[in-house]
């Protein structure tokens, strides 16, 4: 009779685990590193880890279903003549044409428009389909300055300068020659089927005393009318946002880390910025400081996904919210219907984030005239209106159960927060405690 | 002819009185004196108006034009001509960085010497200069022309894309992707062309060495990750 040894279950490294593992081969394979779109996917500390307090004995909440609570917000109010009135406080974040099919870009426009809210261009320029389609349009100022005119400077709502975002802090765009299409290429002044890499820093300013120079040019350009943003990426958020208030932005918009891109390195994704958590307070007190919070708007982006988000957002301090990759999911992306296409791609809907590759099974992020044929824009355009709407009334909800009759009246003393980190990230006592970690001598 | 005196008149007032003209080509005169450094001045012009800059401006002059002639009597700060989309601007002393950065057309003349960056991302404008141009110029230059009647500085167009670049003196060092090319008929033609318009008659093309770019970096490729 034969013995055998009991044997240990075979057990996979946490630290050289499957997905690291896949990278590692892909990489010694291709010798190139690994380009995909979205935002950071690892888990961070985030607003699902805050949980409101809601009205008890010491506050008494609005009733739900009679007594009004305010969404609407103005940006632009510090030097613009013409600043923006949105009736919610969500925003369509900077998505380019390229980047995005046009029907896409369509069905953003038409969503923003029906919710009462504005939709932002990219890199790449303003298209017919978003201006003819948005009420409200927010014009980016790129480093690359693809498309970039004065004809459209003056037709936007507002113009806002791109310093950063959160996916890449510090790096610039990059669109691959798969999607460079004719339409594409022309709108960029560049040959049609070659790699587009943006630049990370703007070509005729460096640093905040330029661009406040900057600054004086576009609006004596748009004599004063439009509001101009500065977006930044959640890299030194205090400072960033000190500087972009010395620098005379009317609105500053702060992106974390889960805030998408279209594509740039995975390894910069993960790898480089903060989580959106932990930028807001700190661009907070920046403005609290300056004498310049409500007077400088703040709109927070990056991994916000529905009411409660927005809720949490505005608690902290923001004005106001940003959404990309939701509104994409909006529209169709990712969605299940096409899992056959994604799972011959090599994916799964859920997981498709090869958006710079130009095969898009949902048509969105896409140039490819029969893929973005799957997008009816005036159907996806109301998807995003009714997702916008239900995220305002959640946010509503929660705000009435708070007491407040205005989102913005939301406030951090209405917060908890469930583990030390995000505690101390969000600046709110851990639940259950008084503790705020990082203050008062922790 | 409507002269604006930039010592008793705002900057806002200026550019406000040279928005909204008329576009049919009524070729009105505007003189502005005093500029003393200001920056943006005469921007966001989009009409074939002339505009005389009498003294050196700072930062941006010139920026965004559409259709303007605009002469500076004096040198320009950054940023000159910054995005012009067309027209024709004239710098008869110096100009500091980023002359003509992303500008779509137009002529820019630039009697003096440019600092670096000359025709940074430069998208279609036609840019000569007298003198010598600083170090990075036509970096990333996407099309148009770049003529340079002297010696250019350390990486001339660095990842150069479709921008012609024209040296009649010497270069210290091209960029990443940037070579010398041959000067053909038709870039003779072209600098024919562009010398005329910018009112330059004893210089001959064939004096000049064009460089372009070697197109090695339009699509990545490991094997190029030291030129970056």
């Amino acid at each position: 009779m034969s013995h055998k040894n009991p044997v240990t279950t075979p057990r996979k490294s946490a630290t050289f685990d499957d997905y690291t593992m896949s990278e590692i081969r892909r990489a010694a394979a291709t010798g190139i590193y690994d380009i995909r779109g979205s935002g950071a996917k690892r888990k961070v500390p985030h607003f699902d880890d805050l949980l409101f307090l809601g009205a008890s004995m010491s506050r008494y909440p609005l009733e739900g279903y009679r007594e009004k609570c305010e969404t609407a917000v103005t940006l632009g109010t510090r030097f613009a003549k013409k600043p923006i009135e949105l009736k919610i406080p969500i925003t369509i974040a900077g998505m380019s044409f390229g980047s995005l099919s046009g029907p896409a870009k369509e069905a953003l426009g038409r969503g923003a428009t029906i919710a009462g809210t504005s939709t932002t261009t990219g890199d790449g320029g303003m298209t017919e389909e978003e201006r003819g389609h948005s009420e409200t349009l927010v014009y980016q100022y790129l480093p690359s300055r693809y498309g970039m005119n004065p004809r459209d400077l003056k037709r936007a709502d507002a113009i806002e300068i791109v310093v950063g975002q959160g996916a890449k802090p510090g790096g610039g765009g990059m669109l691959l020659g798969q999607k460079i299409s004719d339409r594409v290429a022309h709108m960029r002044n560049l040959p049609k089927g070659i790699d587009q890499r943006s630049a990370c820093r703007h070509p005729d300013w460096t640093g905040p005393d330029d661009l406040e120079i900057k600054i004086q040019e576009l609006r004596e350009i748009t004599d004063w009318e439009k509001p101009i943003f500065i977006k930044v990426g959640g890299a030194r958020p205090y400072y960033d946002v000190a500087l972009a208030v010395k620098a005379g932005a009317d609105v500053i918009v702060l992106d974390g880390m889960q805030g998408g891109t279209a594509a740039t390195q995975e390894v910069f994704i993960e790898h480089v910025g903060q989580p959106t958590l932990a930028c807001i307070r700190p661009a907070v007190k920046a403005l609290q400081d300056m004498g310049m919070h409500r007077k400088v708007q703040l709109i927070v982006s990056g991994g916000i996904r529905n009411g409660a988000d927005v809720a949490k957002a505005l608690a902290l301090g923001a004005d106001a919210v940003s959404i990309g990759t939701a509104a994409l999911v909006a529209i169709g992306d990712n969605d299940p219907k096409w899992e056959e296409d994604y799972n011959a791609l090599g994916t799964t809907a859920g997981a498709y984030d090869d958006w710079h590759e130009g095969r898009d099974p949902a048509g969105i992020t896409t140039q490819d005239a029969d893929l973005m044929k799957r997008v009816d824009p005036i159907a996806a355009g109301r998807r995003l209106a009714n997702y916008l709407k239900v995220m305002t009334l959640e946010a509503q909800t929660i705000a009435r159960a708070c007491g407040k009759n205005h989102v913005h009246n939301l406030e951090p003393e209405d917060l908890c927060a469930l583990n030390i980190e995000a505690a101390a990230m969000a600046g709110v006592p851990l639940a259950g405690t008084s503790w705020v970690p990082g203050q008062g001598g922790f | 002819m409507p002269v604006f005196d930039l010592a008793t008149t705002t900057l806002r007032e200026l550019n406000q009185s040279l928005h909204g003209l008329d576009k049919s080509g009524a070729n009105e005169q505007f003189e502005v004196t005093n500029p003393r450094g200001a920056h943006a001045v005469a921007v966001g012009i989009d009409a074939p108006v002339d505009v005389t800059i009498n003294g050196s401006v700072g930062y941006y002059c010139a920026g965004m034009n559409e259709t303007a002639n605009i002469t500076v009597n004096g040198n320009a700060g950054p940023g000159v001509a910054e995005n012009m989309m067309s027209g024709k601007v004239v710098i008869k002393g110096d100009a500091s960085q980023y002359a003509g950065a992303t500008a779509h057309g137009g002529l820019l003349v630039i009697e003096g010497n440019a600092s670096s960056r000359c025709g940074i991302s430069m998208k279609g404008i036609d840019i000569v200069v007298k003198g010598n141009i600083g170090h990075m110029s036509a970096f990333m230059a996407q099309s148009g022309n770049l003529v340079v009647l002297g010696d250019a500085g350390d990486a001339l167009g660095d990842s150069l894309y479709e921008a012609r670049l024209f040296v009649r003196g010497t270069v210290k060092s091209l960029g990443a992707d940037c070579i010398k090319k041959e000067m053909r008929p038709e870039h003779i033609d072209i600098l024919t062309k562009l010398l005329a318009d910018a009112g330059i008659s004893d210089v001959k093309p064939e004096e000049f060495t064009r460089y372009g770019s070697a197109r090695e970096l339009y699509n990545f490729n490991i094997d190029n990750a030291d030129a970056y």
